[in-house]
């Protein structure tokens, strides 16, 4: 399997990562798809770490892309359960004001 | 439910002809990937289009474990592992605990809307695709080695104080930051259906 193959499927889905940002009026929806563009971005360093000279470089990137992924997870649904609770609602365009 | 049967048969044909191609394209390896493969891209595409939240997130599982055996498959199987604990035994049940705990909405999904959005995504990733491919210079590697386990090369590179060690406490301190962050924005209003009118 060469190099192609893998940045074709990292592309597809990070295709589908944007898509679903853009389509679905969810937040939760968002956050799937920024973890799929995560993810997507993740296939590529592997990749491109295994078909290098210096295999460790890309991995090492991947681990903090994930450590990165982790810690957004937390800190963002903390914030959709605040947005839920003060706006009861979880379209994104019903976060329109910043006091209450 | 009714939906059920011409997706099933959806995915078995979508299985059989990754499968068939990968192998006839590179052997067992080609299969292997033609199934990571359908798995990662399947459950996107699933997540895209399911109208409900719940199996959007399920979906999720198996978009998450299709790049657990891509990574597999590249010779990197400490980042195959981290990638099954973390995304699938920490972000999913956090996403999940997000679809539980809020208002559930079935009606928000249009479907000219998501194949808009497809297009538009297809078209932008595509263009930059295109104009990469002809700029990007890559250094290749020049025999590929056979892919052995990294944990070890990892691990050490990543107590080498020449190496990752900083990054990694960063890490460390960037992790606890960030929870003990997640936990106060999210403690100001307890969950509880009486606290509505309290600010």
């Amino acid at each position: 399997m060469g190099l192609g193959a893998y940045l074709c499927v990292s592309a597809a889905l990070l295709v589908i990562g944007i898509a679903l940002m853009l389509a679905r009026r969810n937040i939760l929806y968002v956050l799937m798809g920024l973890e799929l563009i995560l993810n997507a971005a993740n296939i590529n360093f592997v990749a491109f770490a295994r078909f290098s000279a210096s295999p460790l470089d890309g991995r090492m990137f991947a681990i903090f892309v994930i450590i990165l992924a982790a810690a957004e997870a937390a800190v963002a649904l903390a914030i959709i359960l605040h947005v839920v609770q003060l706006f009861h609602s979880v379209k994104p365009s019903a976060v329109d004001r910043l006091r209450e | 439910m009714n939906s059920s049967k011409p997706f099933a048969a959806l995915f078995a044909a979508a299985l059989i002809a990754s499968l068939g191609a990968g192998a006839w394209w590179a052997g067992a390896m080609g299969a292997a990937f033609g199934l990571f493969a359908l798995l990662t891209i399947g459950g996107g595409l699933i997540c895209l289009f399911e109208r409900s939240v719940v199996r959007s997130a399920f979906a999720l599982l198996s978009t998450f474990l299709g790049t657990s055996g891509l990574f597999l498959l590249l010779g990197s199987d400490f980042l195959a592992m981290a990638q099954v604990l973390i995304y699938v035994g920490g972000i999913l049940a956090l996403l999940l605990f997000g679809v539980m705990l809020t208002p559930p909405d079935l009606g928000e999904r249009r479907l000219p809307r998501v194949f808009a959005a497809l297009v538009a995504a297809a078209a932008v990733v595509g263009l930059a695709v295109w104009r990469c491919a002809d700029v990007a210079a890559f250094r290749r590697a020049g025999a590929l080695e056979a892919p052995r386990s990294d944990a070890e090369v990892i691990g050490v590179a990543f107590l080498d104080p020449t190496q990752y060690l900083v990054p990694f406490e960063l890490a460390a301190v960037f992790l606890t930051v960030a929870l003990v962050a997640a936990v106060y924005i999210a403690r100001r209003r307890s969950i509880d259906p009486d606290s509505k009118a309290a600010p």
